[in-house]
């Protein structure tokens, strides 16, 4: 029982709880990280043509993917889908068009965040080319039409939690670009 | 715990050594203590203000529920600030409940049994001198104390719709973030902050008091079941604490420093803070409780004359219970849109913390059967806490049911399990080691009589007050609410009366106290007969200043 040696498990105890806060921040990256990976909360996919090894085959069964879009009150732009709903064949490509309008007289940069429901489709809405994968400048008055290009990878047809659905939702919503706001 | 007996000089009341007890004076022994039994009893004097404050709280909420409609908060709300409205008078609902359970969890139960017994008794149990760290001792209590200052004035300051922090105990993202402006919300994450912090430092001063202190003999498989429990604590607050401390550091940005850690519109989700804060607040529930398991078996043990039945069994099994404490949090999220194998995963987790906490059920149990049994004033209050906690704990496998959950969640059926596991079962036992270790504290014999009257009436009170709680539950009444449906009405009314008798109860406790100090009878050494063999019993009552100069020697 001498002093130093408490000293040093207080030492190893204190490393302990400084590295648990160091986890928890950690948590942050990883949480996202694991979001990406499965799908979790209705995270979708991003599909990189260069880099997939084959095309995703084309199923005979369609589902219906309706399109939500919101606008966060503080920016005063206009933002809907042209259409609101689609039935698309599982595994093709399509393409959905959501049209902004700022109705502002100053330039306004938006970004969109998005998510689907039901939460377990997540995984396999799989998003080639989308508005929300850039930050979107408007000028005063200007109205831009913005490409989705998606498709539903057949593997949903294996999923037993997920085979079932008949319908994807996918909402955006539009948010101003604050710059004191970075992502975390 | 089995078979201690000390064989150093045994120290007795009137032992001649004493001339090296110098005391210091008032000041110094009270403000600036680095005696771990000075600490104690300031914890435990502070954890009893809390929990008068706490209790008035919820007899405020009680009273408040006692009928439908709102009658009593727009007055409440008027007393802090004139010119409340309805706006505030509501928001003041949500302050009581948030205040409520911050301060029993963190100022109430964790103060006492941690603080108060923890340091009181570790160091006596393993024959020790002191805490290994007596001046960061210090600190954590009056952390402590600063900590609960910023709690009571958050409720002064404005909140959001209000004065003071209306958020719940658990702070969730985005009401504490933009749902919350002003500085209340601030100053209860400071407050959290400062007690957690608090708790590390105490939960470090255990772990190194209890591995590197023993007395000469006192291997790990021979401490008592106590200081086993408060070891096993001590761990699981260094390895949760740190993680609430990141998570409401977050929300600190969030609220004040523009991040979007809990913020969608800059790519956060507020659901991580749910993760983080449940990684916490799971663990956080044996933290509670756990120590009262200690109590428990400590004066099982006594008055059954026994040694504990299974001591391994019952040490282990608290070191699984916290282990597989680590791993269940999602169960308190279960709304939150999990696939339906992570709910059946959480489920399974968390009912397989049912098997450890049955063994010591069994294992208390089988310690009195046979036994030379006494049913003095500590020994109810075990077998209240035995009886108490195994109703929560059952309720508790019924939540623990993904699909059941979805029913139950947010419900008085949820609040009724957590009372019987935590004011009914963490206070019955914070009782029972209060009675039990009240003459070696003070030197003075409490009532037997007053003390068995606070024991029948509270527990007649809580079981009115908090039973009902799980028919309004299961009928669909929401927890949180200040106002519901007349429906409702027949059990609300019952669960009210259930307070105002469990306060009568409280009333016994005060005057046991006032008795003990004017007409107590001197305390014995050991007044509780052969049954008591741990070490502090080998101590005058109340134990010499500085004890064990010469350490005893553990057969």
């Amino acid at each position: 029982m001498t002093d130093s040696k408490n000293l040093r498990t207080a030492m190893l105890a204190g490393l302990v709880a400084v590295m648990m806060i160091g986890l928890g921040f950690a948590a942050v990256p990883l949480y996202n990280l694991f979001c990406r990976v499965t799908g979790f909360n209705g995270t979708t996919q991003r599909y990189d043509p260069a880099a997939a090894a084959e095309e995703p085959q084309v199923l005979s069964d369609t589902i219906s993917v309706r399109f939500d879009a919101n606008v966060s009150p503080k920016l005063p732009w206009k933002f809907h889908p042209e259409r609101p709903r689609d039935t698309v064949s599982i595994g093709a490509r399509d393409m959905a068009i959501f049209i902004a309008e700022n109705n502002s007289p100053h330039p306004i940069t938006g970004t969109a965040t998005f998510n689907v429901t039901p939460d377990q489709a997540g995984k396999y809405f799989t998003k080639i080319q989308c508005f929300c994968f850039t930050e979107q400048v408007l000028q005063p008055g200007e109205r831009i039409r913005m490409p989705v290009l998606f498709f539903v990878d057949p593997k949903i047809k294996d999923d037993v939690d997920a085979r079932d659905i008949q319908e994807i939702t996918l909402s955006y919503t539009f948010y101003p670009v604050d710059e004191g706001k970075k992502a975390s | 715990m089995t078979d201690i007996a000390a064989t150093a000089p045994v120290h007795g009341h009137d032992h001649a050594h004493d001339e090296h007890d110098h005391v210091p004076g008032f000041f110094t022994r009270w403000f600036l203590s680095t005696n771990h039994k000075d600490i104690g009893t300031l914890y435990l004097i502070f954890a009893i203000f809390a929990g008068i404050i706490g209790g008035v709280m919820s007899g405020m909420m009680r009273l408040e529920l006692a009928e439908p409609g709102i009658q009593y908060l727009h007055g409440w709300a008027q007393f802090f600030d004139p010119a409340a409205g309805d706006t505030q008078a509501k928001h003041f609902w949500n302050v009581l409940i948030t205040a409520h359970g911050l301060i029993m969890i963190f100022f109430m139960v964790m103060p006492a049994i941690i603080g108060g017994f923890g340091n009181w008794f570790v160091p006596l149990m393993i024959g020790a001198p002191d805490m290994a760290f007596p001046r960061m001792n210090n600190v954590s209590y009056w952390l402590t104390t600063v900590a609960f200052v910023l709690l009571v004035g958050s409720m002064f300051v404005p909140g959001g719709s209000g004065l003071g922090a209306g958020t719940g105990w658990t702070l969730y993202a985005p009401l504490s973030t933009s749902g919350s402006v002003g500085p209340a919300v601030d100053m209860v994450i400071f407050s959290v902050h400062l007690a957690g912090a608090a708790s590390i430092l105490g939960a470090i001063n255990f772990i190194t008091t209890i591995f590197n202190m023993r007395a000469p003999g006192m291997t790990l498989h021979k401490m008592p079941l106590f200081v086993w429990s408060v070891l096993v604590t001590a761990f699981l607050l260094l390895l949760s604490l740190p993680v609430l401390a990141a998570a409401i550091t977050m929300l600190l940005t969030d609220r004040n420093f523009g991040t979007t850690f809990y913020d969608a519109t800059g790519g956060g989700d507020p659901v991580l803070y749910q993760h983080l804060f449940w990684f916490f607040g799971h663990p956080e529930v044996y933290i509670m409780v756990l120590p009262g398991f200690g109590i428990i078996s400590q004066v099982i043990s006594t008055f059954s004359r026994k040694p504990v039945f299974g001591y391994l069994g019952m040490a282990y099994a608290m070191v699984a219970i916290g282990v597989v404490g680590f791993i269940v949090w999602a169960h308190h999220m279960f709304t939150v849109g999990m696939s339906v194998n992570l709910k059946m995963y959480f489920t399974a987790a968390t009912m397989v913390i049912a098997v450890p906490t049955g063994i010591k059920i069994f294992s208390w149990i089988a310690t009195m059967w046979g036994g030379s049994l006494s049913f003095k004033t500590p020994m109810l209050w075990a077998l209240g806490f035995i009886f108490m906690f195994t109703v929560g704990g059952v309720t508790g496998v019924v939540l623990a049911n993904g699909g059941v959950d979805t029913n139950l969640h947010d419900t008085y059926y949820v609040v009724a399990h957590f009372h019987y596991v935590l004011s009914l079962g963490a206070v019955f036992s914070l009782f029972a080691g209060f009675y039990y270790w009240f003459p070696k504290m003070s030197g003075r014999m409490y009532s037997e009589v007053l003390g068995q009257l606070h024991f029948w009436i509270f527990f007649i009170g809580v079981n009115v007050l908090f039973f009902p709680q799980h028919f309004l539950g299961q009928q669909g009444m929401p927890r949180r609410y200040p106002d519901y449906a007349e429906a409702f009405t027949y059990w609300h009314h019952i669960s009210s009366i259930g307070y105002a008798i469990m306060a009568v109860g409280m009333l016994f406790f005060f005057a046991n106290i006032v008795y003990a100090y004017v007409a107590g009878k001197k305390a014995a050494a050991n007044p509780w007969g052969e049954g008591a063999t741990t070490l502090e019993w080998t101590l005058s009552s109340p134990p010499p200043f500085h004890q064990f100069n010469e350490l005893p020697r553990i057969a």
